[in-house]
């Protein structure tokens, strides 16, 4: 992923910035790949969701390029909040 | 204690991490006839159209390999010695072991036509097979593709992707009859027409032409031939069963399983695509040829051969996945009978996507947005949902999870129902419900 792309993505990225993290539903995920594949800084976002774990990491960008890309819809953004509840 | 696994597949990986969750010490060696070891087998889809590298197909990282402590045999098992405990390897010496899985998944059922056997004529099982289909797509320029399912659209979409014309050549009226209903079909169908592919109806391949050992082209059973340089194939696939037949292992379309993964030899389990696996809700042995379902035996298999007594609970079956680039979500039961283009099973099915109980439908949504659901006495039983994929996460926990959906059910049979509105609204008050 080059560089322009992360500012084509700068817009959503505001918007997101505030609103959260990135949550897996691990149980639709393939492994494909294609997140991890696609992500600026090299975050390896697959193996947070083969754990089944939000990728709470420190450079996360935020930009969202994870979740829009995902085809099996298994990424979405959450509501940053400590005691945040996982849905089952 | 040695356990030993066959298949380096999702299974037989999940099964390790179960093992070494429990048991830290004992020995664990993984056998598998793929040179690449465990990578994902969806993935190989996108690696084809281009979106992907093949370093990207590996999940697991050097790291977590070292942490799980195994080692990895790059060899093809031929036969299991029961009474010794033992495996014949294909050129290597044999291995004992106490605990054995096998989780040698299943395998495209190869074209029985004459010529089938050129060089040209391509199955999407492994890797290396999509490697072959890359290499061949540099040389030629028109394929045609036989089948029906996932994978016969992976190839096509993966063959256009690079370049090529594609033929797409279906028995039947219209594509996946057994899983999709008459407007799903349809609207894959056009997109695969607008993409630039050319359909064939009411086609049955006769045979493949050679020149100098290559495909040439194809003839039909009507006589009409077209030129081409690549066959691709995906007719149905068949579970690894053989091994498991050999040794007397109980075996009907796939290796019986119980719901501990168990086989009719206690120390032998087995588990994913090649597993026929008993539910005790329906008292069915089924079999899933879906990545979720194997990871989830593979690991309750290896929690029984660690000794923690588990019983695998199998969920609504449930896919994601892109026909003709429509995002589609299936889950729990929504065809009946057979597809004239697949035979047993394809990749990315279940069978009890077919064993529709009686179910009334009610559809919305128009071409491309579509969401049709299969309604119960009180509860869904199955949904479609193409494009737009907001509500596929809630159908997948309320069909999961036997929502009773009573409240609206007469609303969701009346003509023209909002179905996607009053599905979301349903949604919103059963999951404040659920969670209260
Ligand atoms: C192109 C494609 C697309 C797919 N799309 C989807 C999808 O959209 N959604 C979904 O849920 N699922 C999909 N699947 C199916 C999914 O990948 C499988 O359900 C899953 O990989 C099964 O895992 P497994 O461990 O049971 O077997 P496999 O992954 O098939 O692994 C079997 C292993 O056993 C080895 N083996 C076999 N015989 C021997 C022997 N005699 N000796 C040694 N080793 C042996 C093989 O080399 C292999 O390593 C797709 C599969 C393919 C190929
Ligand atoms: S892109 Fe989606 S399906 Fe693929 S590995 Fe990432 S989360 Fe899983
Ligand atoms: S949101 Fe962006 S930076 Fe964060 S993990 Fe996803 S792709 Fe990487």
């Amino acid at each position: 992923m080059s560089f322009l792309n992360i500012f084509k993505s700068d817009s959503t990225r505001r918007t997101v910035l505030s609103s959260g993290h990135v949550v897996p539903e691990s149980s639709r995920c393939v492994q494909c790949g294609i997140c991890s594949y696609n992500c600026p800084i090299g975050i390896d976002v697959r193996a947070h969701v083969w754990r089944n774990e939000s990728v709470n990491h420190s450079e996360c960008l935020t930009c969202g390029e994870c979740v829009a890309r995902c085809p099996r819809g298994v990424l979405r953004f959450a509501q940053t909040d400590l005691f945040e509840r996982r849905e089952s | 204690m040695r356990y030993v696994i066959i298949g380096a597949g999702v299974a037989g990986f999940a099964a390790i991490e179960s093992i070494r969750s429990i048991d830290k010490t004992g020995e664990v060696v993984m056998v598998s006839d793929d040179p690449h070891g465990f990578y994902s087998r969806p993935g190989l889809a996108y690696y084809l159209t281009g979106e992907i590298d093949s370093k990207a197909l590996y999940s697991r990282s050097k790291d977590d390999y070292r942490h799980l402590n195994f080692s990895f045999l790059n060899a093809r098992v031929k036969r299991i010695l029961r009474a010794e405990k033992k495996l014949e390897l294909d050129g290597k010496p044999a291995l004992a072991y106490d605990k054995l899985l096998i989780a040698v998944g299943a395998q495209a059922i190869p074209l029985n036509i004459a010529g089938a056997k050129l060089q040209g004529v391509m199955k999407l099982d492994h890797l290396t097979d999509a490697n072959d289909i890359l290499a061949f797509t540099k040389r030629g320029r028109t394929a045609v593709v036989v089948g029906g399912g996932i994978t016969a659209l992976e190839l096509t979409e993966g063959l256009l992707a690079r370049g090529m014309n594609v033929h797409y050549l279906l028995r039947g009226d219209r594509y996946w009859s057994n899983v999709l209903d008459a407007r799903e079909s349809q609207a894959v169908e056009a997109r695969l027409q607008e993409e630039g592919v050319t359909l064939h109806h009411h086609v049955e391949l006769a045979e493949i032409i050679g020149k100098n050992n290559r495909v040439a082209g194809i003839r039909l059973t009507d006589g009409h031939t077209i030129k081409c340089d690549l066959v691709a194939y995906a007719v149905g696939i068949a579970p690894r069963i053989e091994l498991a037949n050999e040794c007397g292992i109980n075996c009907e379309r796939g290796i019986l399983a119980d719901e501990h993964l168990q086989t009719n030899d206690e120390n032998i389990f087995a588990a994913g695509d090649v597993a026929q696996v008993y539910d005790p809700l329906t008292g069915h042995s089924v079999i899933d040829s879906l990545w979720n379902p194997a990871r989830e035996q593979g690991g309750v298999a290896g929690w029984n051969m660690a000794g923690r007594r588990a019983a695998y609970l199998k969920s609504a079956p449930f896919n994601v996945t892109r026909l003709a680039g429509l995002t589609t979500t299936i889950i729990g039961s929504v065809g009946r009978g057979r597809d004239e283009d697949v035979m047993g099973i394809a990749r990315g099915d279940s069978e009890t996507w077919r064993e529709l109980p009686e179910a009334l439908v009610a559809q919305g949504g128009f071409d491309v947005n579509h969401i049709r659901l299969l309604i119960g006495d009180k509860r869904l039983i199955g949904a479609v949902l193409m494009g737009d994929q907001k509500l596929s996460f809630p159908l997948q926990k309320m069909i999961a999870n036997g929502a009773d959906i009573s409240p609206i059910r007469d609303s969701l049979m009346q003509p023209n129902a909002p179905v996607a509105d009053l599905i979301a609204d349903f949604w919103m008050k059963w999951r404040e419900n659920i969670a209260a």
